[in-house]
């Protein structure tokens, strides 16, 4: 797995206060997190602080998985 | 019209977390006024405050007791503490409503009298500093009055009438006045009202500081500091913390058995129509808000055992309270006993009338009334009352007052009665 990916998910089981096992690639933020648009907003914006990148609004809205984060994070970063 | 009885209280107070953690301290004449350690006040000339202790074990406030980790950054300290102190007023109360009949029959109405000042500031830095990105999508709902009432119906699953108060340092008093009115018109069964506030923070410190409103003559010796009705007071003392009570129709709490503390049988509002900040001289606002409440119970004013006084150890606003008290009380005056809990706890603003009513209950329920700390050189005009100075005495309470009085000139006294 690469730090991104594991970056990602410990943001994730901070802010939404998951088990961690529960993170997948594939995990949706909303149907398998319990996350609700306002926590949506707050983990991009933790994802910005991270990997010090800025995520748009129209991006933002596509991030709806683990995976979808990892992969926008990778291609911003790489 | 339809009867209110208390069958449940909570509190969350400098003194301790837990209703009867904090009374017992408040018997026992101990002070929850310490020095402020947790933010810079090197430049605010009041350095003390009524601050929650806080960590694990009895009496302490524990927030993940209450609030997950997940949840406590979309709520500011007021907040938290008001989830806290109604989640011990309910637990108490014994009152769980589970089907949808329950649920709808019973509302919040918690006030706060600022609401999340440390959160406006922190994201007011954010904004200034050119990071209005970095401002959260939970800054909003942790600041505003009405999310304590909200966070505490979601919680519960209260589906009830779902109301707030902001009415500052009558907040709470006005919040248990205006519940116990839904359910004597029947909006709803059972309510959980009270009041929250944690604006100890920079921001409120300099802003109430600035008003000239706080002491500052016993930075070094916090315990002393408020000392309501004595020749050495010097200002107010800031507190943070929440009280609750949980309010039920009288034949729903007998009907399932409820312990039942007292009942609330008036309640009295006024306006002073004067000042922003300072009482009206000649205690019209007092008077006529106690007068107001004696009249909806009912009762004489030689019918009063207790008043707990809004007393905040100002200079101005505590002999012109007395002077209020004589004028309605008479010769009565000398036969009733009258404290002020904000000796010990500070003054907890919007909060200050919740936990006082929880106050002016037990003192009911158990028959004793609490002490006025630090009044140890009465004024002049105190001759002839019982204030209960640095002690607790033992008394029988069959009728107790509360009052509060709030910047705006705005009043309300309660009256809770041995059921």
């Amino acid at each position: 797995m690469s730090d991104v990916a594991d970056r990602v998910k410990k943001i994730v089981v901070e802010h939404l206060g998951v088990e961690e096992d529960k993170v997948t690639e594939n995990a949706s933020f909303i149907d398998d997190l319990g996350a609700d648009s306002l926590d949506t907003v707050e983990l991009v914006m933790a994802f910005e602080e991270e990997f010090g990148c800025e995520i748009p609004d129209d991006a933002a809205e596509k991030i709806l998985t683990v995976k979808d984060a990892i992969d926008f994070i990778e291609k911003a970063n790489g | 019209m339809r009867r209110v009885v208390v069958t449940g209280v909570g509190a969350v107070t400098p003194l301790a977390s837990g209703a009867q953690n904090t009374w017992q301290k408040l018997l026992n004449s101990q002070s929850g006024i310490k020095s402020i350690d947790t933010f810079d006040v090197s430049d605010i000339p009041a350095k003390i405050a009524g601050l929650v202790p806080r960590g694990v074990g009895e009496g302490l406030f524990n927030a993940e007791d209450h609030v997950s980790v997940k949840d406590m950054k979309k709520m500011d300290d007021f907040i938290v503490f008001g989830v806290a102190a109604a989640d011990q007023a309910l637990a108490d109360s014994g009152w769980k409503p589970e089907t949808e009949e329950d649920q709808e029959a019973t509302g919040v109405l918690i006030g706060s009298g600022i609401g999340g000042l440390p959160k406006i500031a922190e994201a007011t830095e954010l904004v200034n500093g050119g990071k209005t990105r970095r401002v959260s999508p939970f800054f909003i709902p942790s600041c505003l009055i009405n999310l304590v009432s909200g966070q505490v119906s979601i919680k519960h699953g209260l589906k009830g009438p779902n109301h707030a108060v902001v009415t500052a340092c009558s907040t709470g008093a006005h919040a248990v006045g205006d519940a116990s009115r839904m359910i004597m018109l029947g909006d709803a069964d059972v309510m959980v009202a009270g009041g929250a506030e944690a604006a100890v923070c920079r921001l409120g410190m300099a802003g109430f500081a600035a008003a000239r409103a706080l002491s500052t003559g016993y930075n070094d010796t916090p315990t002393e500091a408020s000392r309501p009705w004595d020749e050495g007071r010097d200002g107010f003392v800031m507190g943070e913390g929440a009280g609750c009570v949980v309010l039920e129709e009288y034949e729903h709490a007998k009907a399932r058995g409820a312990k039942i503390y007292a009942e609330v049988v008036g309640y009295g509002m006024s306006g002073d129509a004067y000042h922003i900040t300072a009482p009206a001289e000649d205690g019209n606002g007092g008077f006529r808000s106690m007068r107001n409440a004696l009249r909806n119970a009912g009762l004489n004013p030689e019918d009063v055992d207790y008043v707990n006084a809004h007393g905040t150890s100002t200079p101005l606003g505590d002999e012109i309270e007395l002077g209020a008290v004589k004028r309605l009380f008479g010769d009565h005056a000398s036969n009733m006993s009258m404290s002020s809990t904000k000796s010990a706890t500070g003054h907890l603003l919007g909060a200050a009338g919740a936990i006082e009513a929880v106050f002016s209950i037990l003192a009911i329920h158990e028959g004793v009334v609490p002490p006025t700390l630090n009044l140890r050189n009465p004024s002049e005009a105190c001759k002839g009352i019982d204030l209960v100075p640095l002690e607790a005495k033992q008394r029988k309470v069959n009728v107790a007052l509360s009052n509060s009085f709030g910047f705006g000139g705005t009043n309300a006294s309660l009256v809770f009665k041995a059921i």
